[in-house]
């Protein structure tokens, strides 16, 4: 083996450990999301998952769940349902909403145990499911004290 | 009776988005942590939350220990006619309580 091939070998290497995601869904949480969408295939897109990516108090963290959706009784979105990953228990928050609803946007305070990856799924009435995936970093945790 | 902060417009025009904003005071005690002597405290929380305008359903919420205490919920609901909206909290060890607001939609 030459110099060279060892070094591409070593960078090749280093670009697959920084390219992987900073916290990777779990399988648990994997379950849950599917359990939540009863098996149907969940999408990436049309869910924004607002949250700030750095808090300092896990204790109560400000989160907003929009969906781009008319919010029609044709089209709109059924629910709405967070999910986190390093928490005791990797349920949230679950909404039930529709039509009557108007906007599809919800605002809550959740708790953080520790950095780690949050999703957002939404329920649409057509039995679609979108979600939002976000990173964030948390340095006062909650649920431990 | 536990305090509650509910923001909603007093008035409103037909088909107009309104913006409702619920805090209730509730200590969500998730059954995870433990007391001074190492023993867990006893979950209590609130599980269901759920708003009506003039009887129906317009907007629930399942509450799990992730909530924070003093659980706060905005969402949105369309004012179609006058009348009041009611809020209801539920959770353990029997907690059950609603509040109501009148509406006046122009």
């Amino acid at each position: 083996m030459q110099r060279r091939d060892i070094l591409q070998l070593t960078l090749a290497l280093g670009a697959g450990v920084i390219v992987r995601p900073a916290y990777a869904t779990s399988s648990e949480m994997q379950a849950a999301i599917r359990s939540y969408a009863d098996g149907a295939p969940v999408k990436v897109g049309k869910v924004l998952l607002d949250v700030s990516p750095l808090v300092e108090n896990g204790n109560a963290v400000p989160i907003t769940v929009s969906v781009q959706s008319p919010m029609t009784a044709a089209e709109h979105v059924s629910g709405i349902a967070v999910f986190n990953d390093r928490n005791p228990q990797r349920d949230v928050v679950r909404f039930t909403l529709g039509p009557r609803a108007g906007r599809a946007q919800v605002s809550a305070r959740i708790r953080l145990a520790t950095s780690q990856q949050l999703v957002a799924v939404a329920r649409l009435n057509d039995g679609s499911y979108w979600s939002h995936a976000v990173d964030v970093l948390v340095t006062l945790a909650a649920c431990l004290e | 009776m536990a305090r509650t902060l509910i923001t909603v417009p007093s008035t409103a025009k037909r088909g107009e988005v309104i913006e409702l904003r619920t805090l209730i005071a509730h200590v969500m005690e998730t059954g995870f942590r433990p007391d001074a002597n190492g023993q867990t405290k006893p979950r209590d929380l609130i599980t269901r939350f759920s708003c009506r305008y003039n009887d129906e359903v317009v907007f629930s919420a399942e509450l799990f220990p992730a909530v924070s205490a003093n659980p706060y919920i905005a969402f949105t609901t369309v004012a179609t006619e006058s009348g009041t909206l009611s809020f209801s909290w539920e959770g353990d060890n029997g907690f059950a309580q609603t509040e109501t607001v009148a509406i006046t939609v122009t």
